[in-house]
């Protein structure tokens, strides 16, 4: 049986937990905050983008010269995944549910005969994705010096897409990462973005304006793409950090719960114990003096 | 005059939003102003500064590479980069038109010199709209 003094460690330890998990739920609730701004602030410009390449891929699809960016390269081969994960852990199942999503993915495109690859943003979903997949991962980016996302992040891994596309790497490309849809609902998504599918409600309501371009089609598209690519990136990544800061405000939440639970059972178990040692010796006296 | 909706977007913000009366706008086969009931039209963005003019402040604005696309609804320009002039750091374009030029003395093929020669001309054209505003304030 633990003495009292072990008692009271245990009790002071799990208080000193509560503190840290609080206080981790509290900066993640900042962080929040400034992460969904910058993923509201930055959805009018994907909105905008995905209208306008909408409008021009429809005019393109099916020429001859379309880009490859935009058609595909015909064929469905091999599929690139694009894991987009956290840099730290402590934020419940966010990371797990990115990975499991693009796992459940790859085994059943392996299954069909397909070659699946990997590029991890992210330290955790390498991590996890290392232990399966080691050999099919092309390359890992590390975002963990990154205090605040810029768009050069994106633009950066964009271009990598670009090219390992160019050189032939992949067919198709897919976005694995978690929307943001509340603090306590992210929803692990995969999109994909070579070849771009464009939404069927947009084509509605598009066919109504004759564009002139300047320069070309051709030219523009060629400019548009890779940047699309890019934004669509962007986008995850934002959408992520948000996810992230929620899903480690819910986790931490609950551990701050499970740690006030804690203390009042050790509580309870450290006044039992204290009040037994004192009837125990009130006894111990009594029968003392009753054998006098 | 007319007025009309003009949106300047930046991927990471909503930069302007509001009726205007005119903006001229840096277009990559060069500048073209916007007033209201412009036909359709896209173009894409070089970097230099765009202006929005009319009664009330007139404001100019540094952008990057993008587009702009004029609709029936109004102006839309997605710049990769937009900053107003005056918070403008001009020692990253300095940079910007040093790195182009290594870059071109290392280019291996003609269609990337051109490229980066035009790029660099887009650059240096920026700097001296720049310059020009500084010695007038």
């Amino acid at each position: 049986m633990p003495s009292l003094k072990d008692l009271r460690n245990r009790i002071a330890a799990t208080k000193a937990t509560q503190k840290i998990t609080k206080a981790m739920q509290m900066v993640a609730a900042s962080k929040l905050r400034r992460a969904q701004a910058a993923a509201e602030a930055a959805r009018p410009y994907a909105q905008h983008m995905d209208k306008v390449l909408g409008n021009i891929a429809r005019g393109v699809v099916g020429l001859e010269w379309a880009p490859k960016l935009l058609a595909g390269t015909g064929r469905q081969q091999v599929h690139l995944l694009v894991v987009c994960t956290a840099e730290r852990g402590l934020c419940g199942p966010f990371n797990s549910a990115i990975v499991r999503l693009a796992r459940e993915r790859a085994g059943a495109l392996i299954a069909e005969g397909k070659e699946v690859k990997f590029l991890c943003v992210g330290r955790k979903g390498f991590e996890q994705l290392r232990r399966q997949y080691g050999r099919q991962i092309l390359e890992t980016v590390d975002l963990r010096a990154v205090r605040v996302l810029k768009f050069e992040h994106a633009q950066s891994i964009g271009e990598k897409l670009t090219r390992l596309f160019a050189e032939g790497a992949f067919d198709v490309c897919t976005l694995f990462f978690s929307r943001f849809k509340s603090v306590i609902a992210q929803i692990p998504t995969a999109q994909q973005i070579i070849p771009p599918v464009f939404s069927a409600q947009e084509a509605g309501n598009a066919g109504g304006a004759v564009y002139e371009y300047e320069p070309d089609e051709e030219d523009i598209l060629a400019e548009l793409l890779p940047l699309n690519i890019a934004v669509q990136v962007f986008r995850a990544l934002l959408e992520n950090a948000a996810s992230e800061q929620g899903a480690r405000m819910s986790a931490m939440d609950n551990a701050t719960r499970n740690a006030g639970d804690m203390i009042e059972r050790q509580t309870m178990s450290y006044n039992r114990s204290r009040q037994a040692m004192i009837t125990k010796e009130l006894i111990e006296i009594i029968s003392g003096a009753e054998a006098l | 005059m007319d007025n009309f909706h003009f949106d300047l977007v930046s991927p990471e913000r909503l930069v302007f939003s509001g009726e205007v009366e005119h903006v001229v706008v840096p277009g990559s086969e060069g500048q073209f102003g916007v007033l209201a009931h412009h036909a359709p039209f896209l173009s894409m963005l070089r970097p230099g500064i765009l202006s929005i003019l009319g009664p009330g402040q007139p404001r100019r604005i540094v952008v990057g590479g993008g587009f702009a696309e004029v609709a029936p609804e109004g102006l839309t320009v997605l710049a990769e980069l937009a900053v107003p002039v005056e918070e403008f750091d001009r020692s990253q374009l300095l940079q910007e038109i040093k790195d182009t030029e290594e870059d071109l003395v290392d280019a291996k093929n003609d269609a990337l010199r051109d490229k980066l020669r035009r790029r660099l001309d887009q650059l240096n054209r920026l700097e001296l709209a720049l310059g020009e505003r500084g010695t007038r304030a």
